[in-house]
């Protein structure tokens, strides 16, 4: 492992670890730290001009936004560097398994309730210290979280649709793509979106006008299916 | 052999009635409809459309059972779109087929317009078990089946996107005929230069609102001081309105590990929207399951073929409940035929199979 790295850091080689929507995400070693280089490529379907401008967007609003998140007080993977040039960022290897492939675990095995409880709280408690600092997540689903191998902690991750906001609106909408995501990937798992709120009260001083919009939201989202 | 099922289905939610004869096969016997169009700047009121609704629903069935040369006596049962849609409208579908009920004693099957939508792409494509881009005047989803439903993983959280092309064509003044998504598409074809946009998709959703009050707001100005043509425009409009789809059906693929996409609804006729949600496809190693206007535009064999399919698996609507609803959510229907699908291995049904 140790000889591996070295030779990795010397070649500055890179192994795939996955290839996402937007972004490959590949294994690397930086200054003799495993770490993940995050590369946004260009989508051919769009538009070159738009192409450009949403993929320097989001790679600069991503460093921005991983970085203010820890000012926040909520865990994410440390930022080593960006390339503004090959649209890439290095930042830490987290180690430890996504929050989808735990709930996916529960929903296979049974659930175990202490475990289930102790990652929605840490969910309820990240987003609400994000949104009282201003910030909004924009793609909250469970395959964006992590827990740390050993300490259990959640690590947000993908910033790639962040943004700052402080209205009630961005908030809740936050919110309701978690828990929609939640229903059409967890529906086994129980209820997590009321465990996730409960936390997400006691740790947003704002979460009266956030759940008040919230409430809205999910009607809008339901009306918005009127008309064939 | 057995006798082959046969449904009757009536589709009337929008500005289309139509009705259509198909086997449990998936065969297509018949399927006329016709279309209410308005003239160019106006959209369709609900009122007005029920009455165009109510002048061609007769002729339809008489064309839709000589074509399909049967009478009504060979019919299993009688399937009508019971929502989501424009009121005035889908009540043109659920009294016909409530006198027909009567008239013919045959059983009534309350069918849910999207998933008489992805039914008709699935069974016409062979698509098996793809992320679903549901796209059309009124509604805008991005849906893939999970534990005996369809579940609704993004969608718009304003407007449809066939609804903001739509209302831009009113803004241009372009011809309801054959659609105003057809003729923004071909007037898009001869434009050159891109105008930004807003791009606004949050999640797994988007929302068109914004950009067509921004185009609306823009466009005259812009037109007037000769610094672009409604060609332009079009192209603009469409590079950014569909780039958003493709993003967000790109995401719910990763986010459900699935490779295939199928596009149904109106604006999945669009060829550029084809085309875009091709190119991503390949880029991941999946397919792209398309229709032409034949099955994407609203039909009446899109309601029988999935009423039918309830049918057969035990499903069917009595008389007192069959009524029609102005909201009516993709999820909210129990897909009972791909559960037994799926557990009992039932092949013939979808070509393919598991």
């Amino acid at each position: 492992m140790e000889m591996a790295s070295k030779t990795d850091s010397e070649n500055g080689s890179l192994t795939l670890v996955k290839q996402g929507a937007e972004a490959r995400v590949f294994e690397s070693v930086f200054v003799g730290k495993r770490s993940i280089v995050k590369e946004r490529f260009s989508k051919k379907y769009r538009h070159p001009s738009l192409d450009s401008k949403l993929t320097l967007k989001r790679l600069n609003a991503e460093a921005r936004s991983m970085t203010k998140a820890r000012r926040l007080g909520v865990s994410t993977p440390v930022l080593f560097a960006v390339d503004p040039l090959l649209h890439t960022l290095t930042f830490e290897y987290v180690e430890g398994p996504s929050v989808k492939d735990v709930f996916l675990e529960f929903g296979l095995t049974g659930v175990v309730q202490e475990r289930l409880d102790d990652i929605a709280t840490q969910i309820g408690d990240a987003i609400g210290k994000l949104h009282d600092g201003g910030l909004v997540h924009g793609d909250l689903t469970t395959s964006n979280m992590l827990i740390r191998n050993g300490t259990s902690q959640l690590v947000l991750i993908d910033f790639g649709l962040s943004f700052t906001s402080t209205l009630p609106e961005d908030k809740a909408v936050d919110l309701y793509v978690l828990e929609r995501a939640l229903i059409s990937m967890h529906s086994s798992c129980g209820n997590v979106m009321d465990l996730i709120l409960a936390a997400y009260k006691k740790s947003s001083k704002q979460w009266s006008s956030t759940f008040n919009k919230l409430a809205q939201v999910r009607q809008r989202g339901r009306k918005r299916t009127m008309v064939g | 052999m057995e006798k082959r099922m046969i449904a009757l289905g009536f589709e009337g939610s929008a500005n289309k009635i139509g009705v259509g004869v198909v086997t449990l096969d998936g065969a297509i016997l018949s399927n006329p409809r016709h279309t209410y169009i308005t003239p160019p700047g106006q959209g369709f009121l609900p009122r007005e459309t029920a009455q165009h609704h109510l002048q061609h629903v007769i002729p339809l069935i008489k064309s839709a059972l000589k074509t399909a040369q049967i009478t009504p006596d060979e019919i299993d049962c009688l399937c009508y779109t019971k929502g989501p849609g424009m009121g005035a409208p889908l009540q043109v579908s659920a009294i016909v087929v409530r006198v027909l009920s009567l008239l013919w004693k045959k059983p009534i099957v309350a069918v849910n317009h999207c998933v008489a939508h992805i039914e008709m792409g699935r069974i016409v494509t062979g698509a098996d078990d793809p992320v679903v881009l549901y796209v059309s005047g009124g509604n805008t989803q991005v849906i893939a089946y999970s534990e005996g439903r369809y579940r609704i993983f993004g969608e718009t959280i304003d407007i449809a996107v066939g609804n903001c092309l739509d209302r831009f064509a009113r803004v241009l003044n372009l011809s309801n005929d054959p659609s105003p998504g057809y003729n923004i598409e071909q007037l898009a074809k001869k434009g050159e230069k891109f105008i930004d946009l807003p791009y606004v998709v949050k999640g797994m959703d988007v929302s068109f609102s914004g950009i067509l009050s921004y185009i609306e707001a823009t466009a005259e100005e812009k037109l007037k001081n000769n610094e672009c043509t409604p060609a332009d425009l079009c192209y603009s409009l469409q590079e950014t309105l569909f780039a958003m789809l493709v993003e967000i059906t790109e995401r719910a693929m990763a986010h459900c590990d699935s490779k295939d996409v199928l596009i149904v609804g109106g604006v999945g006729c669009n060829e550029r929207l084809q085309e875009m949600m091709r190119t991503m496809c390949s880029e991941r190693g999946g397919r792209l399951f398309a229709t032409d206007d034949r099955y994407c535009i609203d039909n009446g064999a899109m309601i029988a073929y999935t009423g039918l399919l309830a049918f057969a698996h035990g499903s069917s609507t009595p008389l007192e409940e069959s009524t029609f609803t102005q909201r009516f959510r993709t999820d909210e229907v129990h897909a009972i035929w791909r559960e037994n699908q799926e557990s009992d291995d039932m092949n013939g049904l979808v070509e393919g199979g598991i």
